[in-house]
């Protein structure tokens, strides 16, 4: 398959070779102009785009709120901050950072933003939906945020009856607040289901995809089955709040225990939601980084959809010590256990591609590595967390924080700054300063481990979780893990600062395909045009064939149509050639 | 074993604590020497197959079927194993011996009562005697509460209108904290209490003198002592500061005014109703959040702790 020829005798296409150019003449930002564009876009670029801005603002309240939490836990008892607040803050901190930061991070601003072109379409599957979906988000962070300002809710992220059902905090609009969120998650794992197996390109068979859409095809499953759920639990608990029916409430004859099966139930669920597209992103670099063909391809794609499945299965492994029948905890245990085996395998076949390969350690692969010894010590401590008896001594300790923080930020937040570093420049067309960008991935491993890896000692050695005060012989360890909130604190600036640099006047402009990768997102402009292509692509190798020459990889068709946009933004496919 | 036990987890103080521990090591250390072998292979390939030009040969192979078997059926065997020793060291701890000693457990917000079988209840202190199980049947009055030993391996939570159970036996004397660890409100972090581990004879012999004031102790002093065992000062201060209920100091005899409007002043019958059926009068300005102390505190208690609310002036 070396000459175009014998392409088209292939697929029995008149292929032709399209060269894009580096930079188009008019962008997707430039192509309509004005806030009111933005604000009605139908773009899936820039609707990632204001996605991520609205993530990163909520990941820059619930940090904010993770260092007072910190700072207030410098002492025992009252530091700066009284019970009731502390209380607040913590739940804040959760409810933020889980339902407005990591649920949508990776899906819904760089899935959005790549997705579609990385199967070579011009928009996701329905578009219209997909800037519904930000706004049912927005709406539902202004219901939470309203909670905030009208006295804050106090009952963890979990809102566990029936506390919940009794305290006088305005639990009901920050619970409808993620109900309405629930809605923006469902509608965006539908259109990326409906894109994937309606909008690929010729050539571009299941066995081809990248590996970051496989695993946001599984993570768009359990948002389409695992969320109503969560709509059910939350709409439960508002009828019995307000209309005192009695569910959950033993004061109204309900059952508090019947709560966390329903809470769990969705989210178990949605800690793969958080965890699957980090997955994705990871097998990106690692194979771009190391210039190799991934290692057991499907082995990754498929047990992506493996955890997607047994993941709906071990919700009770939450509730060992709960109340729930011991045959249910022994039945949950087991097949918790057998989740941690599609992981491993992606563990072991990302580590195997890096074996004979030419590995770069560029930023994105810093965050890659990373990555890995972070979400490691997160997967072992699962195993430890998952075994009944050590469970009994374990649960509710700050031994599950430090490992959900080690799962979800070590691993998810991990993978979405690796994402952020792949695809800065295609989003923006400017490269950050890699020297500093190294230096604030270094800042936040360091103080990340600083920060948790203290707290699994603090766990294991009983310290419960949510307390606002502690016993004396915990407070050097606490001291430590505070000072290492600072030093995550400062790498996140400094990433702050270098991206926002690197828009300006003086920012550094990138080529289409800084890194030498082969999937469609490197063979557009950077930034890619109004509807990512100005030829259909067609698709002869895999994303990962960095073997063949990057001609093999720029065959296509002639593009028919223009969708619903103007067609006076489009460049003639012979313009892009001679560009 | 022992170090690492020691650096990371709390003294093990019951007979199933051991057990628990074996695991918990058994699993890090395992977890240690797959982790640090992942990361020398992964800095190994690092070092060795570094970038050299960008027309570097890569190996074209992709997948590898015995490996890719290999490493998913090793660690099968692992869980498989763990999973096993977990379950049958759980059952353990959920099984009581028929011969155990039972003590009903109160949580309320934000403290934990313990009744025994001759009628005394212990506000905040678990007395048990050393080398014999101790089974406790636990309920709660209001919320979800979660009772925790960490120097003897044993949780569970706290659940109203319905009970749980927990077991224990201790293998040596003295005391350890008890915490909840189910979020519960504003106190949440407040609500400890302690286990005290008695030599059997020492435990039949405070069984015995237990309820009820020594007989050389004034009222008042008792009255003190009831204030910080059964959790009274997590919510009133004795120094006029304002904690979650109102503070003691000049309490008795002044005028007190209630969130429907009425008021009263506080004499002898106002403190006793305020302790039993405490949202009756609730004072304004404060939340509706005591519980109440029916079947906890014995009318000579609340006579004791009246004693000392009128010494706080």
């Amino acid at each position: 398959m070396s000459t175009s020829s014998g392409i088209n005798a292939d697929l029995g296409l008149k292929l032709k070779r399209f060269v894009t150019p580096d930079h188009p003449e008019v962008n997707y930002a430039q192509a309509e102009k004005g806030i009111k564009a933005w604000l009605t876009t139908v773009d899936h670029k820039k609707i990632g785009l204001m996605y991520l801005g609205a993530i990163a603002f909520f990941f820059f309240i619930g940090g904010l709120l993770a260092l007072l939490l910190r700072a207030e836990l410098w002492t025992p008892a009252k530091t700066f901050l009284d019970a009731d607040a502390y209380n607040q803050v913590f739940t804040l901190h959760g409810a933020i950072m889980i339902f407005l930061v990591l649920v949508p991070s990776v899906p819904a601003a760089l899935g959005n933003f790549f997705l579609p072109i990385m199967v070579g379409a011009k928009d996701v599957a329905f578009p219209r939906l997909n800037l519904l979906s930000f706004y049912i988000y927005l709406a539902g962070a202004t219901f939470s945020l309203y909670s905030i300002v009208t006295g804050a809710v106090d009952t963890g992220w979990t809102f566990y009856t029936p506390y919940s059902a009794t305290t006088g905090t305005s639990v009901v609009s920050m619970t409808l607040g993620v109900f309405i969120l629930g809605f923006s998650s469902i509608l965006t794992g539908l259109n990326f289901i409906v894109t994937l197996h309606k909008l690929r390109v010729p050539g571009l068979t299941w066995g081809k995809l990248p590996l970051f859409c496989w695993s946001l095809y599984a993570t768009s499953v359990i948002q389409i089955l695992a969320t109503p759920v969560l709509a059910i639990t939350l709409m439960l608990l508002v009828m019995e709040r307000t209309l005192k029916i009695g569910i959950f409430d033993p004061a109204l004859g309900g059952d508090p225990v019947l709560y966390q099966h329903f809470f769990w139930f969705y989210s178990h669920p949605a800690v793969y939601i958080m965890i699957l597209p980090g997955f994705g992103i990871i097998s990106e670099i690692i194979a771009i980084f190391s210039k190799r063909r991934i290692f057991g391809y499907w082995f990754i794609a498929l047990s992506s959809m493996a955890i997607a499945l047994i993941g709906f299965l071990v919700w009770g492994h939450h509730m060992f010590v709960s109340g729930q029948s011991t045959l249910s905890s022994i039945v949950f245990s087991l097949i918790t256990f057998f989740v941690g085996i599609p992981t491993g395998i992606k563990i072991f076949n990302w580590v195997a591609t890096m074996y004979k390969g030419s590995i770069s350690m560029r930023t994105p692969m810093w965050y890659a590595m990373i990555f890995l010894f972070l979400f490691t010590i997160g997967g072992f401590t699962g195993v430890t967390l998952g075994t009944l008896s050590v469970d009994v001594h374990l649960h509710d300790t700050y031994y599950v924080v430090a490992h959900f923080h080690y799962v979800m930020m070590g691993g998810m937040l991990i993978a979405f700054l690796g994402g952020l570093h792949l695809w800065w420049p295609k989003m923006t067309g400017r490269m950050y300063n890699e020297r500093w960008a190294n230096i604030a991935a270094f800042l936040i491993f360091t103080g990340f481990n600083m920060t948790f890896f203290t707290q699994f000692i603090l766990g294991a050695k009983g310290m419960p979780r949510r307390y606002y005060n502690y016993i004396d012989q915990f407070q050097s360890l606490h001291q430590f893990s505070t000072v290492g909130t600072w030093v995550l604190a400062l790498g996140f600036t400094i990433i702050l600062i270098y991206l926002l640099q690197s828009l300006g006047k003086k920012g550094v402009i990138a080529s289409k395909n800084p890194w030498n990768g082969r999937s469609l997102e490197w063979l557009t402009t950077t930034p890619p045009v109004l509807e990512n292509f100005t030829y259909t692509p067609v698709v002869i190798h895999g994303p990962y064939d960095f073997h063949k020459p990057i001609a093999e990889f720029e065959y296509g068709i002639e593009s028919h149509g223009h969708g619903h946009h103007d067609a006076s933004v489009h460049h003639s496919n012979e313009e892009s050639v001679n560009a | 074993m022992d170090k690492l036990g020691s650096l990371f987890l709390p003294p093990a103080k019951s007979t199933n604590a051991a057990d628990v521990d074996a695991l918990f090591g058994f699993i890090s250390i395992t977890s240690v020497i797959i982790f640090v072998g992942i990361l020398i292979a992964t800095i190994a390939f690092i070092i060795i197959y570094k970038r050299k030009s960008d027309n570097d040969v890569t190996s074209l192979n992709d997948h590898n079927t015995t490996l890719e078997i290999v490493w998913s059926i090793i660690p099968v065997f692992l869980i498989v194993y763990v999973f096993y020793w977990g379950f049958t060291d759980y059952l353990k701890l959920n099984i009581p011996p028929a011969n155990a000693y039972e003590v009903q457990v109160i949580g309320q917000k934000w403290n934990w009562a313990f009744k025994y079988n001759n009628g005394y209840t212990s506000p905040n202190e678990l007395h048990v005697p050393k080398g014999r199980p101790v089974k406790l049947v636990m309920q709660s009055r209001d919320v979800l509460h979660s009772f925790y030993i960490p120097d003897f391996r044993i949780k569970h939570d706290v659940i109203p209108n319905r009970y749980t159970t927990v077991w224990f036996e201790a293998i040596e004397s003295g005391e350890s904290v008890i915490f909840c660890t189910e979020y519960c409100g504003t106190s949440h972090s407040d609500m400890l209490a302690k286990v005290i581990v008695h030599e059997e004879e020492d435990f039949q012999k405070w069984l015995k003198e237990s309820g009820g004031r020594p007989a050389d102790m004034p009222l008042a002093d008792y009255g003190k002592m009831l204030y910080t065992k059964s959790g009274c000062q997590t919510c009133h201060s004795t120094d006029g500061s304002k904690l979650v209920g109102p503070s003691y100091k000049g309490l008795f005899g002044s005028k007190k005014t209630f969130t429907d409007g009425s008021s009263l002043v506080a004499d002898e019958t106002y403190i006793k109703s305020s302790i039993l059926n405490p949202s009756e009068h609730v004072v304004a300005g404060f939340a509706p959040v005591m519980p109440t102390y029916q079947g906890i505190l014995s009318n000579d208690d609340i006579d004791a702790i009246i004693e000392f609310i009128k010494e706080q002036k």
